[in-house]
Protein backbone atom coordinates (compact mmCIF):
# COMPACT_ATOMS: atom_id res chain seq x y z
CA UNK A 1 0.00 0.00 0.00
CA UNK A 2 1.16 3.47 -0.74
CA UNK A 3 1.85 4.18 2.85
CA UNK A 4 1.78 7.73 3.85
CA UNK A 5 3.05 7.99 7.34
CA UNK A 6 3.12 11.22 9.20
CA UNK A 7 0.82 13.05 6.82
CA UNK A 8 3.46 15.42 5.53
CA UNK A 9 1.83 16.40 2.23
CA UNK A 10 -0.01 19.67 1.52
CA UNK A 11 -3.58 20.58 2.36
CA UNK A 12 -5.76 17.84 3.86
CA UNK A 13 -8.72 16.65 1.75
CA UNK A 14 -10.98 16.35 4.76
CA UNK A 15 -11.06 19.00 7.40
CA UNK A 16 -13.46 18.80 10.31
CA UNK A 17 -13.49 21.40 13.06
CA UNK A 18 -15.64 21.59 16.17
CA UNK A 19 -18.26 19.32 14.71
CA UNK A 20 -21.35 18.99 16.85
CA UNK A 21 -24.16 16.60 16.07
CA UNK A 22 -27.05 15.79 18.36
CA UNK A 23 -30.24 13.80 18.33
CA UNK A 24 -32.69 15.62 20.57
CA UNK A 25 -31.06 16.21 23.94
CA UNK A 26 -28.27 13.70 23.28
CA UNK A 27 -25.08 15.16 21.88
CA UNK A 28 -23.32 12.45 19.92
CA UNK A 29 -20.41 14.38 18.41
CA UNK A 30 -19.20 17.09 20.71
CA UNK A 31 -16.69 19.46 19.13
CA UNK A 32 -14.92 16.84 17.10
CA UNK A 33 -11.96 17.81 14.92
CA UNK A 34 -10.27 15.67 12.31
CA UNK A 35 -8.02 16.06 9.26
CA UNK A 36 -7.44 13.46 6.61
CA UNK A 37 -4.64 13.92 4.11
CA UNK A 38 -4.70 13.21 0.43
CA UNK A 39 -4.45 9.47 -0.15
CA UNK A 40 -4.36 8.69 3.57
CA UNK A 41 -6.10 5.58 4.86
CA UNK A 42 -7.76 6.26 8.20
CA UNK A 43 -9.64 3.68 10.21
CA UNK A 44 -12.18 4.74 12.80
CA UNK A 45 -12.88 2.55 15.81
CA UNK A 46 -15.30 3.14 18.60
CA UNK A 47 -17.84 1.45 20.78
CA UNK A 48 -21.26 0.72 19.39
CA UNK A 49 -23.29 3.90 19.65
CA UNK A 50 -20.21 6.11 19.95
CA UNK A 51 -21.19 8.05 16.83
CA UNK A 52 -18.99 6.54 14.12
CA UNK A 53 -21.84 6.34 11.62
CA UNK A 54 -23.01 9.78 12.63
CA UNK A 55 -19.58 11.20 11.74
CA UNK A 56 -19.41 9.29 8.50
CA UNK A 57 -22.87 10.40 7.49
CA UNK A 58 -21.91 13.98 8.22
CA UNK A 59 -18.91 13.63 5.91
CA UNK A 60 -21.14 12.02 3.28
CA UNK A 61 -23.68 14.89 3.43
CA UNK A 62 -26.34 12.41 4.50
CA UNK A 63 -27.32 14.12 7.72
CA UNK A 64 -29.46 17.03 6.59
CA UNK A 65 -32.09 16.07 9.19
CA UNK A 66 -29.62 16.09 12.09
CA UNK A 67 -29.10 19.20 14.15
CA UNK A 68 -25.60 20.45 14.71
CA UNK A 69 -22.88 22.87 13.85
CA UNK A 70 -19.22 22.98 12.94
CA UNK A 71 -16.98 23.30 9.95
CA UNK A 72 -16.81 20.50 7.40
CA UNK A 73 -14.64 20.47 4.31
CA UNK A 74 -14.83 17.45 2.08
CA UNK A 75 -13.96 16.96 -1.58
CA UNK A 76 -16.73 16.91 -4.17
CA UNK A 77 -15.61 13.59 -5.52
CA UNK A 78 -16.43 11.18 -2.76
CA UNK A 79 -18.00 7.78 -2.62
CA UNK A 80 -19.72 5.85 0.12
CA UNK A 81 -19.69 2.11 0.73
CA UNK A 82 -22.37 1.00 3.15
CA UNK A 83 -22.53 -2.08 5.32
CA UNK A 84 -25.11 -3.55 2.98
CA UNK A 85 -24.02 -3.50 -0.65
CA UNK A 86 -27.07 -1.41 -1.45
CA UNK A 87 -27.41 -2.44 -5.05
CA UNK A 88 -30.64 -1.54 -6.79
CA UNK A 89 -32.29 -4.94 -7.17
CA UNK A 90 -33.93 -3.98 -10.46
CA UNK A 91 -30.67 -3.07 -12.15
CA UNK A 92 -28.18 -5.52 -13.51
CA UNK A 93 -24.69 -5.50 -12.04
CA UNK A 94 -23.09 -3.30 -14.68
CA UNK A 95 -25.98 -0.81 -14.57
CA UNK A 96 -25.58 -0.63 -10.82
CA UNK A 97 -21.93 0.26 -11.19
CA UNK A 98 -22.73 2.91 -13.78
CA UNK A 99 -25.49 4.59 -11.75
CA UNK A 100 -25.14 8.35 -11.70
CA UNK A 101 -22.10 8.20 -13.95
CA UNK A 102 -22.89 10.54 -16.78
CA UNK A 103 -19.84 10.00 -18.91
CA UNK A 104 -19.68 8.93 -22.54
CA UNK A 105 -17.44 5.99 -21.65
CA UNK A 106 -19.41 5.00 -18.53
CA UNK A 107 -19.97 1.43 -19.73
CA UNK A 108 -16.31 0.94 -20.50
CA UNK A 109 -15.28 2.26 -17.11
CA UNK A 110 -17.93 0.14 -15.43
CA UNK A 111 -16.63 -3.01 -17.09
CA UNK A 112 -13.08 -2.14 -16.14
CA UNK A 113 -14.10 -1.54 -12.52
CA UNK A 114 -15.90 -4.90 -12.38
CA UNK A 115 -12.85 -6.53 -13.88
CA UNK A 116 -10.75 -4.94 -11.12
CA UNK A 117 -12.87 -6.43 -8.34
CA UNK A 118 -12.78 -9.81 -10.02
CA UNK A 119 -16.31 -9.80 -11.38
CA UNK A 120 -15.57 -9.53 -15.09
CA UNK A 121 -18.19 -11.58 -16.93
CA UNK A 122 -20.92 -11.02 -14.34
CA UNK A 123 -22.03 -7.70 -15.85
CA UNK A 124 -25.49 -8.95 -16.73
CA UNK A 125 -26.27 -10.76 -13.49
CA UNK A 126 -29.04 -9.51 -11.21
CA UNK A 127 -27.91 -8.50 -7.71
CA UNK A 128 -29.92 -11.35 -6.13
CA UNK A 129 -27.85 -13.79 -8.11
CA UNK A 130 -24.64 -12.72 -6.37
CA UNK A 131 -23.26 -13.84 -3.03
CA UNK A 132 -22.89 -11.32 -0.21
CA UNK A 133 -19.19 -10.91 -0.86
CA UNK A 134 -19.73 -10.47 -4.58
CA UNK A 135 -22.40 -7.85 -3.95
CA UNK A 136 -20.04 -5.95 -1.72
CA UNK A 137 -17.40 -6.11 -4.46
CA UNK A 138 -19.88 -4.61 -6.89
CA UNK A 139 -20.45 -1.84 -4.35
CA UNK A 140 -16.68 -1.29 -4.23
CA UNK A 141 -16.55 -1.14 -8.01
CA UNK A 142 -19.41 1.35 -8.00
CA UNK A 143 -17.49 3.56 -5.57
CA UNK A 144 -14.16 3.40 -7.32
CA UNK A 145 -15.45 3.86 -10.85
CA UNK A 146 -15.96 7.54 -10.06
CA UNK A 147 -12.33 8.02 -9.03
CA UNK A 148 -13.16 9.46 -5.63
CA UNK A 149 -10.75 11.62 -3.70
CA UNK A 150 -12.43 10.37 -0.56
CA UNK A 151 -13.84 6.93 0.08
CA UNK A 152 -16.16 6.64 3.07
CA UNK A 153 -16.90 3.12 4.22
CA UNK A 154 -19.16 2.20 7.13
CA UNK A 155 -18.36 -1.32 8.24
CA UNK A 156 -18.27 -2.48 4.63
CA UNK A 157 -17.20 -6.00 5.54
CA UNK A 158 -19.27 -6.35 8.70
CA UNK A 159 -21.72 -8.77 7.15
CA UNK A 160 -19.13 -11.01 5.52
CA UNK A 161 -17.61 -14.22 6.83
CA UNK A 162 -14.04 -14.15 8.13
CA UNK A 163 -12.47 -15.70 5.04
CA UNK A 164 -14.23 -13.42 2.60
CA UNK A 165 -13.33 -10.49 4.79
CA UNK A 166 -9.62 -11.29 4.52
CA UNK A 167 -9.95 -11.47 0.74
CA UNK A 168 -11.74 -8.15 0.74
CA UNK A 169 -8.90 -6.62 2.80
CA UNK A 170 -6.41 -7.61 0.12
CA UNK A 171 -8.68 -6.31 -2.59
CA UNK A 172 -9.27 -3.01 -0.83
CA UNK A 173 -5.55 -2.58 -0.25
CA UNK A 174 -4.80 -3.14 -3.94
CA UNK A 175 -7.56 -0.84 -5.09
CA UNK A 176 -6.46 1.92 -2.76
CA UNK A 177 -2.86 1.58 -3.88
CA UNK A 178 -4.00 2.01 -7.46
CA UNK A 179 -6.61 4.74 -7.07
CA UNK A 180 -5.10 6.57 -4.10
CA UNK A 181 -8.28 7.93 -2.52
CA UNK A 182 -8.25 9.17 1.03
CA UNK A 183 -10.19 6.58 3.02
CA UNK A 184 -12.21 6.73 6.18
CA UNK A 185 -13.06 3.18 7.17
CA UNK A 186 -15.43 2.67 10.07
CA UNK A 187 -14.99 -0.72 11.63
CA UNK A 188 -15.53 -2.76 14.78
CA UNK A 189 -12.59 -4.94 14.04
CA UNK A 190 -9.34 -3.76 15.62
CA UNK A 191 -7.23 -6.15 13.55
CA UNK A 192 -8.88 -4.94 10.37
CA UNK A 193 -8.08 -1.37 11.31
CA UNK A 194 -4.45 -2.08 12.12
CA UNK A 195 -3.97 -4.23 9.03
CA UNK A 196 -5.31 -1.70 6.57
CA UNK A 197 -4.87 1.80 7.86
CA UNK A 198 -2.10 4.38 7.94
CA UNK A 199 -3.72 5.87 11.01
CA UNK A 200 -6.30 4.55 13.45
CA UNK A 201 -8.65 6.78 15.41
CA UNK A 202 -10.81 5.91 18.37
CA UNK A 203 -14.03 7.80 18.86
CA UNK A 204 -15.46 8.09 22.34
CA UNK A 205 -17.70 10.52 24.21
CA UNK A 206 -18.12 12.72 21.17
CA UNK A 207 -14.46 13.18 20.29
CA UNK A 208 -11.32 11.48 19.04
CA UNK A 209 -9.61 9.98 22.09
CA UNK A 210 -6.77 8.21 20.30
CA UNK A 211 -4.95 8.88 17.08
CA UNK A 212 -2.31 6.29 16.35
CA UNK A 213 -0.10 6.17 13.26
CA UNK A 214 0.55 2.59 12.25
CA UNK A 215 4.28 2.34 11.73
CA UNK A 216 4.35 -1.26 10.62
CA UNK A 217 5.55 -1.98 7.07
CA UNK A 218 3.02 -3.66 4.81
CA UNK A 219 2.03 -6.41 4.36
CA UNK A 220 1.30 -6.61 8.06
CA UNK A 221 1.45 -9.74 10.09
CA UNK A 222 -1.06 -10.16 12.91
CA UNK A 223 1.52 -12.06 14.92
CA UNK A 224 3.98 -9.19 14.74
CA UNK A 225 5.00 -7.81 18.15
CA UNK A 226 4.35 -4.19 17.23
CA UNK A 227 0.96 -5.25 15.85
CA UNK A 228 0.14 -6.74 19.23
CA UNK A 229 1.20 -3.60 21.07
CA UNK A 230 -0.93 -1.36 18.92
CA UNK A 231 -3.83 -3.75 19.24
CA UNK A 232 -3.66 -3.69 23.05
CA UNK A 233 -3.36 0.06 23.10
CA UNK A 234 -6.43 0.42 20.90
CA UNK A 235 -8.38 -2.09 22.94
CA UNK A 236 -7.53 -0.13 26.06
CA UNK A 237 -8.93 3.01 24.47
CA UNK A 238 -12.03 1.03 23.59
CA UNK A 239 -12.44 0.11 27.23
CA UNK A 240 -11.42 -3.52 26.84
CA UNK A 241 -8.64 -4.48 29.24
CA UNK A 242 -6.39 -7.15 27.80
CA UNK A 243 -3.84 -9.21 29.60
CA UNK A 244 -0.53 -9.03 27.78
CA UNK A 245 -0.92 -12.16 25.69
CA UNK A 246 2.20 -13.66 24.21
CA UNK A 247 2.22 -13.44 20.44
CA UNK A 248 0.97 -16.66 18.92
CA UNK B 1 -27.14 -15.70 14.03
CA UNK B 2 -25.65 -18.27 11.69
CA UNK B 3 -26.49 -21.02 14.08
CA UNK B 4 -30.14 -20.01 13.98
CA UNK B 5 -30.37 -19.79 10.25
CA UNK B 6 -29.09 -23.34 9.83
CA UNK B 7 -30.79 -25.29 12.59
CA UNK B 8 -30.31 -28.59 10.78
CA UNK B 9 -26.59 -28.10 10.59
CA UNK B 10 -26.11 -27.62 14.31
CA UNK B 11 -28.74 -30.04 15.61
CA UNK B 12 -26.34 -32.97 16.15
CA UNK B 13 -24.07 -30.93 18.43
CA UNK B 14 -26.25 -28.64 20.52
CA UNK B 15 -29.61 -28.33 22.24
CA UNK B 16 -32.14 -30.98 23.13
CA UNK B 17 -32.16 -32.30 19.60
CA UNK B 18 -28.95 -34.13 20.35
CA UNK B 19 -30.35 -35.47 23.64
CA UNK B 20 -33.33 -36.94 21.83
CA UNK B 21 -31.17 -38.46 19.19
CA UNK B 22 -29.03 -40.01 21.85
CA UNK B 23 -32.04 -42.10 22.97
CA UNK B 24 -32.68 -43.44 19.50
CA UNK B 25 -29.91 -45.51 17.98
CA UNK B 26 -29.17 -44.11 14.51
CA UNK B 27 -29.44 -47.60 12.98
CA UNK B 28 -33.09 -47.86 14.04
CA UNK B 29 -34.16 -44.46 12.80
CA UNK B 30 -31.86 -43.11 10.13
CA UNK B 31 -32.42 -39.50 9.26
CA UNK B 32 -33.86 -39.18 5.79
CA UNK B 33 -32.77 -35.76 4.69
CA UNK B 34 -34.33 -36.23 1.26
CA UNK B 35 -37.86 -36.34 2.62
CA UNK B 36 -37.61 -33.24 4.79
CA UNK B 37 -40.48 -30.93 4.14
CA UNK B 38 -39.51 -27.78 2.30
CA UNK B 39 -41.14 -24.49 3.08
CA UNK B 40 -40.97 -23.23 -0.49
CA UNK B 41 -43.62 -24.44 -2.93
CA UNK B 42 -42.66 -27.40 -5.07
CA UNK B 43 -42.33 -27.41 -8.80
CA UNK B 44 -45.25 -25.91 -10.76
CA UNK B 45 -47.74 -28.40 -12.22
CA UNK B 46 -47.77 -28.09 -16.03
CA UNK B 47 -51.00 -26.40 -17.15
CA UNK B 48 -52.13 -26.61 -13.53
CA UNK B 49 -54.43 -23.64 -13.97
CA UNK B 50 -56.57 -25.58 -16.44
CA UNK B 51 -57.31 -28.50 -14.15
CA UNK B 52 -60.01 -26.80 -12.07
CA UNK B 53 -62.03 -25.39 -15.00
CA UNK B 54 -61.74 -28.68 -16.91
CA UNK B 55 -63.18 -30.49 -13.92
CA UNK B 56 -66.09 -28.03 -13.82
CA UNK B 57 -66.90 -28.67 -17.48
CA UNK B 58 -66.78 -32.43 -16.92
CA UNK B 59 -69.26 -32.15 -14.05
CA UNK B 60 -71.47 -29.85 -16.13
CA UNK B 61 -71.42 -32.32 -19.08
CA UNK B 62 -72.19 -35.33 -16.92
CA UNK B 63 -75.00 -33.42 -15.25
CA UNK B 64 -76.50 -32.51 -18.64
CA UNK B 65 -76.24 -36.02 -20.09
CA UNK B 66 -77.68 -37.62 -17.00
CA UNK B 67 -80.56 -35.14 -17.09
CA UNK B 68 -79.71 -33.81 -13.65
CA UNK B 69 -79.52 -30.25 -14.99
CA UNK B 70 -82.62 -28.70 -16.55
CA UNK B 71 -81.59 -27.19 -19.95
CA UNK B 72 -83.73 -24.11 -19.15
CA UNK B 73 -81.57 -23.51 -16.09
CA UNK B 74 -78.29 -24.42 -17.71
CA UNK B 75 -78.09 -25.73 -21.31
CA UNK B 76 -75.56 -28.45 -22.05
CA UNK B 77 -72.03 -27.35 -22.94
CA UNK B 78 -72.41 -28.47 -26.57
CA UNK B 79 -75.64 -26.53 -27.13
CA UNK B 80 -73.90 -23.42 -25.76
CA UNK B 81 -71.07 -24.06 -28.22
CA UNK B 82 -73.64 -24.51 -31.00
CA UNK B 83 -75.27 -21.19 -30.12
CA UNK B 84 -71.86 -19.51 -30.14
CA UNK B 85 -71.12 -20.94 -33.58
CA UNK B 86 -74.46 -19.66 -34.89
CA UNK B 87 -73.85 -16.22 -33.42
CA UNK B 88 -70.42 -16.10 -35.02
CA UNK B 89 -71.83 -17.21 -38.37
CA UNK B 90 -74.36 -14.36 -38.20
CA UNK B 91 -71.52 -11.99 -37.33
CA UNK B 92 -73.31 -10.83 -34.18
CA UNK B 93 -70.81 -12.12 -31.65
CA UNK B 94 -67.80 -10.45 -33.25
CA UNK B 95 -69.64 -7.15 -33.48
CA UNK B 96 -70.66 -7.14 -29.82
CA UNK B 97 -67.23 -8.33 -28.79
CA UNK B 98 -65.45 -5.59 -30.70
CA UNK B 99 -67.70 -2.91 -29.25
CA UNK B 100 -67.17 -4.14 -25.71
CA UNK B 101 -63.44 -4.67 -26.07
CA UNK B 102 -63.01 -1.19 -27.55
CA UNK B 103 -64.91 0.40 -24.66
CA UNK B 104 -62.91 -1.51 -22.07
CA UNK B 105 -59.62 -0.70 -23.79
CA UNK B 106 -60.37 3.01 -23.98
CA UNK B 107 -61.46 3.18 -20.36
CA UNK B 108 -58.44 1.16 -19.31
CA UNK B 109 -55.97 3.35 -21.16
CA UNK B 110 -57.39 6.60 -19.80
CA UNK B 111 -57.78 5.21 -16.29
CA UNK B 112 -54.27 3.77 -16.18
CA UNK B 113 -52.70 6.95 -17.52
CA UNK B 114 -54.57 9.25 -15.18
CA UNK B 115 -54.12 6.91 -12.19
CA UNK B 116 -50.36 6.61 -12.73
CA UNK B 117 -49.83 10.32 -13.21
CA UNK B 118 -51.87 11.12 -10.09
CA UNK B 119 -49.95 8.50 -8.11
CA UNK B 120 -46.62 9.96 -9.19
CA UNK B 121 -47.57 13.54 -8.41
CA UNK B 122 -49.05 12.62 -5.08
CA UNK B 123 -46.22 10.21 -4.26
CA UNK B 124 -43.43 12.62 -5.07
CA UNK B 125 -44.64 15.85 -3.55
CA UNK B 126 -46.29 16.76 -0.28
CA UNK B 127 -48.39 19.42 -1.94
CA UNK B 128 -49.47 16.97 -4.64
CA UNK B 129 -50.50 14.50 -1.97
CA UNK B 130 -52.45 17.15 -0.09
CA UNK B 131 -54.41 18.04 -3.21
CA UNK B 132 -54.85 14.66 -4.86
CA UNK B 133 -55.02 12.00 -2.20
CA UNK B 134 -58.20 13.20 -0.49
CA UNK B 135 -60.40 13.32 -3.59
CA UNK B 136 -59.14 9.92 -4.74
CA UNK B 137 -59.96 8.40 -1.36
CA UNK B 138 -63.44 9.94 -1.55
CA UNK B 139 -63.92 8.56 -5.05
CA UNK B 140 -62.78 5.20 -3.75
CA UNK B 141 -65.50 5.23 -1.12
CA UNK B 142 -68.23 5.74 -3.75
CA UNK B 143 -69.10 2.59 -5.72
CA UNK B 144 -68.76 3.11 -9.47
CA UNK B 145 -72.32 1.90 -9.92
CA UNK B 146 -73.58 4.77 -7.80
CA UNK B 147 -71.89 7.32 -10.03
CA UNK B 148 -73.65 6.21 -13.20
CA UNK B 149 -76.77 8.39 -12.82
CA UNK B 150 -74.60 11.47 -12.38
CA UNK B 151 -72.35 10.51 -15.27
CA UNK B 152 -75.43 10.01 -17.44
CA UNK B 153 -76.58 13.50 -16.61
CA UNK B 154 -73.17 14.92 -17.42
CA UNK B 155 -72.16 12.88 -20.46
CA UNK B 156 -75.48 11.61 -21.79
CA UNK B 157 -75.87 7.93 -22.56
CA UNK B 158 -73.25 7.67 -25.30
CA UNK B 159 -69.79 6.18 -25.38
CA UNK B 160 -68.33 9.07 -23.38
CA UNK B 161 -70.30 8.09 -20.31
CA UNK B 162 -69.32 4.44 -20.62
CA UNK B 163 -65.61 5.11 -21.12
CA UNK B 164 -65.58 7.63 -18.26
CA UNK B 165 -67.23 5.16 -15.90
CA UNK B 166 -64.67 2.50 -16.75
CA UNK B 167 -61.75 4.93 -16.49
CA UNK B 168 -62.94 6.12 -13.08
CA UNK B 169 -63.12 2.56 -11.83
CA UNK B 170 -59.70 1.68 -13.24
CA UNK B 171 -57.97 4.75 -11.88
CA UNK B 172 -58.48 3.77 -8.25
CA UNK B 173 -56.48 0.54 -7.96
CA UNK B 174 -53.74 1.95 -10.18
CA UNK B 175 -53.46 5.01 -7.98
CA UNK B 176 -53.63 3.17 -4.66
CA UNK B 177 -51.15 0.44 -5.49
CA UNK B 178 -48.66 2.61 -7.36
CA UNK B 179 -48.73 5.25 -4.66
CA UNK B 180 -48.22 2.82 -1.82
CA UNK B 181 -45.45 0.97 -3.63
CA UNK B 182 -43.73 4.26 -4.41
CA UNK B 183 -43.96 5.45 -0.84
CA UNK B 184 -42.53 2.22 0.48
CA UNK B 185 -39.37 2.42 -1.59
CA UNK B 186 -36.53 1.81 0.83
CA UNK B 187 -35.07 5.09 2.07
CA UNK B 188 -31.65 3.51 1.80
CA UNK B 189 -31.98 3.67 -1.97
CA UNK B 190 -32.81 7.33 -1.73
CA UNK B 191 -29.66 7.80 0.31
CA UNK B 192 -27.71 5.89 -2.29
CA UNK B 193 -29.05 8.09 -5.06
CA UNK B 194 -27.93 11.09 -3.05
CA UNK B 195 -24.39 9.81 -2.53
CA UNK B 196 -24.16 8.94 -6.23
CA UNK B 197 -25.19 12.50 -7.00
CA UNK B 198 -28.02 11.49 -9.26
CA UNK B 199 -30.04 14.29 -10.79
CA UNK B 200 -33.78 14.42 -10.07
CA UNK B 201 -34.64 13.02 -13.49
CA UNK B 202 -32.26 10.15 -13.12
CA UNK B 203 -33.50 9.50 -9.60
CA UNK B 204 -37.09 9.22 -10.87
CA UNK B 205 -36.06 7.04 -13.77
CA UNK B 206 -33.67 4.70 -11.99
CA UNK B 207 -35.10 4.49 -8.48
CA UNK B 208 -38.67 5.73 -8.25
CA UNK B 209 -40.26 4.24 -11.36
CA UNK B 210 -38.69 0.78 -11.06
CA UNK B 211 -39.41 0.82 -7.34
CA UNK B 212 -43.07 1.62 -7.95
CA UNK B 213 -43.44 -0.91 -10.75
CA UNK B 214 -44.47 -3.89 -8.59
CA UNK B 215 -47.32 -1.83 -7.17
CA UNK B 216 -48.28 -0.55 -10.59
CA UNK B 217 -48.60 -4.07 -11.95
CA UNK B 218 -50.57 -5.24 -8.95
CA UNK B 219 -52.88 -2.27 -9.53
CA UNK B 220 -53.07 -3.09 -13.21
CA UNK B 221 -54.29 -6.60 -12.53
CA UNK B 222 -57.07 -5.21 -10.36
CA UNK B 223 -57.69 -2.51 -12.94
CA UNK B 224 -58.30 -4.99 -15.74
CA UNK B 225 -60.82 -6.84 -13.63
CA UNK B 226 -62.51 -3.57 -12.67
CA UNK B 227 -62.65 -2.53 -16.31
CA UNK B 228 -64.66 -5.61 -17.30
CA UNK B 229 -66.77 -5.28 -14.20
CA UNK B 230 -67.80 -1.73 -14.93
CA UNK B 231 -68.23 -2.59 -18.59
CA UNK B 232 -70.86 -5.15 -17.63
CA UNK B 233 -72.64 -2.59 -15.52
CA UNK B 234 -72.70 0.21 -18.09
CA UNK B 235 -73.67 -2.09 -20.91
CA UNK B 236 -76.59 -3.52 -19.02
CA UNK B 237 -77.76 -0.17 -17.78
CA UNK B 238 -77.84 1.49 -21.11
CA UNK B 239 -76.49 0.24 -24.41
CA UNK B 240 -77.55 -0.81 -27.87
CA UNK B 241 -74.53 -2.97 -28.56
CA UNK B 242 -71.86 -4.92 -26.75
CA UNK B 243 -71.81 -8.20 -24.87
CA UNK B 244 -73.71 -6.79 -21.93
CA UNK B 245 -76.49 -5.65 -24.28
CA UNK B 246 -76.53 -9.08 -25.92
CA UNK B 247 -76.94 -10.73 -22.53
CA UNK B 248 -79.63 -8.32 -21.45
CA UNK B 249 -81.57 -8.87 -24.67
CA UNK B 250 -81.29 -12.65 -24.34
CA UNK B 251 -82.60 -12.44 -20.80
CA UNK B 252 -85.72 -10.71 -22.11
CA UNK B 253 -86.39 -13.63 -24.42
CA UNK B 254 -85.34 -16.31 -21.97
CA UNK B 255 -82.43 -17.45 -24.15
CA UNK B 256 -80.27 -18.97 -21.43
CA UNK B 257 -77.77 -20.31 -23.95
CA UNK B 258 -76.95 -16.82 -25.25
CA UNK B 259 -76.62 -15.56 -21.71
CA UNK B 260 -74.13 -18.35 -21.06
CA UNK B 261 -72.23 -17.54 -24.25
CA UNK B 262 -71.94 -13.94 -23.04
CA UNK B 263 -70.73 -15.01 -19.62
CA UNK B 264 -68.16 -17.39 -21.08
CA UNK B 265 -67.00 -14.54 -23.29
CA UNK B 266 -66.59 -12.27 -20.28
CA UNK B 267 -64.63 -14.99 -18.52
CA UNK B 268 -62.36 -15.49 -21.53
CA UNK B 269 -61.80 -11.77 -21.90
CA UNK B 270 -61.02 -11.39 -18.22
CA UNK B 271 -58.65 -14.34 -18.18
CA UNK B 272 -56.91 -13.33 -21.39
CA UNK B 273 -56.35 -9.77 -20.25
CA UNK B 274 -55.13 -10.89 -16.86
CA UNK B 275 -52.79 -13.32 -18.60
CA UNK B 276 -51.40 -10.55 -20.76
CA UNK B 277 -50.83 -8.32 -17.74
CA UNK B 278 -49.15 -11.05 -15.72
CA UNK B 279 -46.96 -11.90 -18.71
CA UNK B 280 -45.64 -8.35 -18.80
CA UNK B 281 -45.51 -8.27 -15.02
CA UNK B 282 -43.21 -11.27 -14.92
CA UNK B 283 -41.04 -9.94 -17.67
CA UNK B 284 -40.56 -6.54 -16.10
CA UNK B 285 -40.12 -7.84 -12.58
CA UNK B 286 -37.74 -10.64 -13.44
CA UNK B 287 -35.24 -9.27 -10.92
CA UNK B 288 -37.40 -10.39 -8.03
CA UNK B 289 -37.17 -13.67 -6.19
CA UNK B 290 -40.36 -14.60 -4.43
CA UNK B 291 -42.08 -17.62 -2.94
CA UNK B 292 -43.63 -18.43 -6.32
CA UNK B 293 -40.26 -18.90 -8.04
N1 LIG C 1 -31.73 8.92 13.46
C1 LIG C 1 -31.44 8.88 14.77
N2 LIG C 1 -32.32 9.33 15.68
C2 LIG C 1 -32.00 9.31 17.00
N3 LIG C 1 -30.86 8.86 17.50
C3 LIG C 1 -29.95 8.40 16.65
C4 LIG C 1 -30.19 8.38 15.23
N4 LIG C 1 -29.10 7.86 14.63
C5 LIG C 1 -28.24 7.57 15.61
N5 LIG C 1 -28.73 7.88 16.81
C6 LIG C 1 -28.05 7.71 18.10
O1 LIG C 1 -26.78 8.27 18.01
C7 LIG C 1 -25.83 7.45 18.66
C8 LIG C 1 -24.68 7.18 17.71
O2 LIG C 1 -25.16 6.41 16.64
P1 LIG C 1 -24.22 5.87 15.51
O3 LIG C 1 -25.07 5.14 14.55
O4 LIG C 1 -23.39 6.98 14.99
O5 LIG C 1 -23.30 4.85 16.31
P2 LIG C 1 -22.15 3.94 15.78
O6 LIG C 1 -20.90 4.36 16.46
O7 LIG C 1 -22.13 3.92 14.31
O8 LIG C 1 -22.59 2.53 16.34
P3 LIG C 1 -22.45 1.10 15.67
O9 LIG C 1 -21.04 0.71 15.85
O10 LIG C 1 -23.35 0.25 16.49
O11 LIG C 1 -22.85 1.22 14.25
C9 LIG C 1 -26.55 6.20 19.10
O12 LIG C 1 -26.74 6.28 20.48
C10 LIG C 1 -27.85 6.25 18.39
O13 LIG C 1 -28.88 5.76 19.22
MG1 LIG D 1 -22.67 2.49 12.79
Amino acid sequence: MASHLGGLSGAPVVRVESLIRSFGPRTILDGLSLDIDKGEFVALLGRSGSGKSTLLRALADLDDKVSGSGRLETPDKKSVVFQDARLLPWKRVLENVMLGLNLPDAAKRGRAALEEVGLGGRENAWPVELSGGEQQRVALARSLVRDPELLLADEPFGALDALTRLRMHDLLRQLCARHQPAVLLVTHDVDEAVTLADRVLVLDKGGIVADIAIDIPTPRDHGDRRFGEIRSELLRHLGVETKPVLPV
Amino acid sequence: MNAFSHPAAVAPTIGYASDERALIPPAVKPRKTGTRRRLALGRAIPFGALIGPALLIVVWSIGSVAGLIDPRTLPAPWSVVGTAVDLIAEGKLQGHLMTSAWRAAQGLVFGVLIGSVLALISGLSRLGEAIIDGPVQIKRAIPTLALIPLLMLWFGIGEGMKVTTIALAVLIPIYIQTHSSLRSIDSRYVELAQTLRMGYGEFIREVILPGALPGFFLGLRFAVTYAWLSLVVVEQVNATSGIGYMIDLARNYGQTDIVIVGLVLYALLGLASDGIVSFFQERSLSWRRTLAD
